[in-house]
């Protein structure tokens, strides 16, 4: 094409090539061959996308019902007993989910306040450049590989824990927590982040029009603005906190009992899959019972998911 | 001096990082006057308008030289709440806050210290009645603010504005989203203020200026060319630039 430029006349008065022809070929080919073929291929995806979370949800929904077979779905549901090798074997799935919840709630009791706090001082305090420093740092954070954060929490945090509280050992739930709490914070950081900055300009006007205080005008004003969509950062929080294994695997000392302290070692859903299935049979009710904590997980994800979309579209209105 | 002008500015210059928006402007506020400020787009007068309350200093390329006298006192003695609480604005476009009609206007008095209720209330009453909207909204208190019409909007963004007691009060082309029947309810409602009140009026309407104002400023380009009582300024202008606007040969 671009040699062709300087005969530009020239090629006027050329009968047509089969080289003049191309481009309205090519034109008329991707009109009727080239668009379907697109369409259809974001067509594939999008229900490829819907196919495999459906096909997921039956490939746990029936390993886990093949346990309820042989082994009582309210004994699975309300037994207070994880002993997946004793004779009879136990899987009460109660210490796991009081443990998914002790190192959750602590790691959003940490994690909320100092999250939210950061947001409201990038999004409304920080001077632009240090603005920008603490986005990438945030960035950064998030990036860092839980394994590594595990290896920091045995190698510094559980010493550190043990000793501060007097322990026998620092493996506790306590140290998942705080190691969860610093994984969820970019995600409430940035989305909570994101609601503050997208409060309208004329809000945060009027009120300073009206001679309040920044302080006044970020507390009565944007803060409630922006409620819904911090919700939504700190319920997509928790769905990273409930759904993280490695770390919890790492520190919180893999007891599946039930927890009575978060300074006590107790064992999460998460890690109880991820410890256990190496060591299972396929096809044996422990495999299956593995599935169906998996199943548990699943759900409550899902309802979190769930609750903090309906949050986010409630912001967007 | 003292008493006599409300607001007066001396070699006012303002930046915005290196543009230079506002050029030596020297320009008096009487008591009780209506001061309309007329001008193309972008020749300052926004800028000027939020000079004076200090707003412009949200952004964070700006800033000024040159003196703002309040009352005789320069205003940067003042602390910027206590400022904007006797120096109120009044935006383009109607910038009620996403809570009830009641709230809108008991916003300001709350932050201002004052949490009793009575008095909130009765404020949040006799606001409203000056901005000439309390029979239409007084039955519907509760109801969230966005329900309200442009206008009636714009009337809340005034009573609230009074509701904190202000000095002087600046209108940013507030009438510019309207229709005419209530721009001229807004316009009745300024009338009546002026028993009050110092306004300035920043409008992209010269008619409006001329149907409003006593006196009238000319902004071009960040100049004060002509400021006279409106009249004067409308029919006799002293400045050519002034005629050719005013007769909308340009802008």
């Amino acid at each position: 094409m671009p040699e062709n430029s300087h005969e530009s006349v020239a090629s006027h008065t050329v009968p047509h090539g089969p080289e003049a022809d191309r481009p309205t070929f090519w034109t008329r080919t991707r009109r009727r061959i080239g668009e379907p073929v697109v369409e259809a291929c974001i067509r594939l995806s999008g229900l490829a996308v819907v196919a495999f979370v459906f096909l997921i949800f039956l490939f746990l929904l029936k390993d886990s019902l093949s346990l309820f077979r042989e082994y009582p779905l309210g004994q699975f549901l309300f037994g207070t007993q994880w002993l997946p090798i004793s004779d009879p074997p136990q899987f009460g799935v109660v210490p796991l989910l009081l443990g998914s919840l002790y190192v959750t709630a602590w790691a959003i009791l940490i994690c909320v306040p100092l999250g939210v706090g950061s947001a409201m001082f990038i999004s409304e305090v920080a001077p632009k450049h240090l603005k920008n420093v603490l986005k990438s740092l945030i960035e950064i954070l998030a990036s860092i590989p839980s394994v590594v954060l595990g290896f920091l929490g045995i190698i510094w945090l559980a010493p550190v824990l043990r000793n501060t509280f007097g322990l026998s050992t620092g493996m506790c739930g306590l140290t998942g927590s705080l190691l969860l709490a610093f994984m969820a914070l970019p995600t409430i950081i940035s989305i909570s982040e994101d609601a503050l900055t997208g409060v309208p300009r004329t809000y945060r006007e009027a009120a300073y029009g009206l001679g309040a205080t920044r302080w006044q005008t970020l507390w009565r004003i944007v803060l409630p603005s922006a409620s819904s969509g911090i919700l939504a950062a700190v319920m997509l929080g928790i769905g990273r906190v409930v759904g993280e294994t490695m770390v919890v695997l790492m520190v919180t000392g893999n007891a599946p009992v039930m927890p009575r302290s978060i300074l006590q070692p107790l064992r999460t859903l998460t890690a109880t899959i991820a410890g256990e299935m190496g060591e299972t049979v396929g096809g044996s009710e422990h495999y299956f019972a593995l599935f169906a904590v998996g199943l548990v997980l699943f759900a409550i994800t899902f309802a979190i998911n769930f609750v903090a979309d309906l949050f986010l579209r409630r912001a967007r209105k | 001096m003292v008493n006599e002008t409300v607001i007066k500015t001396v070699n006012l210059d303002c930046f915005f990082g290196t543009q230079h928006v506002l050029k030596n402007i020297n320009l008096e506020v009487l008591p009780h006057e209506i001061l309309g400020i007329i001008g193309p787009a972008n020749s300052g007068k926004t800028t000027f308008l939020r000079a004076l309350n200090r707003l412009n200093y949200l952004h964070r390329t700006y800033s000024q030289t040159g003196e703002i006298f309040l009352d005789g006192r320069e205003i940067h003695q003042l602390t910027d709440n206590l400022l904007r609480k006797k120096i109120g604005i009044i935006f383009a476009l109607p910038q009620v806050l996403p809570v009830s009609i009641f709230d809108n206007v008991a916003y300001g008095p709350k932050v201002h210290g004052i949490t009793n209720r009575q008095a909130v209330s009765q404020l949040v009453e006799e606001a409203l009645k000056r901005a000439y909207l309390w029979e239409e909204v007084k039955d519907r208190l509760p109801e969230p603010a966005v329900r309200l019409s442009g206008g009636q909007q714009q009337r809340l963004c005034i009573a609230r504005t009074l509701a904190v007691e202000p000095e002087v009060i600046l209108y940013d082309e507030h009438c510019s989203g309207l229709d005419p029947i209530s721009t001229a309810k807004v316009e009745d409602a300024m009338q009546q203020l002026k028993a009050h009140y110092a306004q300035i009026l920043v409008t992209n309407n010269t008619k409006q200026a001329s149907r409003v104002s006593d006196r009238c400023a000319f902004f071009l380009m960040g100049e004060l060319v002509e400021i006279g009582p409106t009249h004067d300024l409308f029919t006799n202008p002293r400045d050519k630039r002034t005629d050719d606007y005013i007769t909308g040969r340009f802008g």
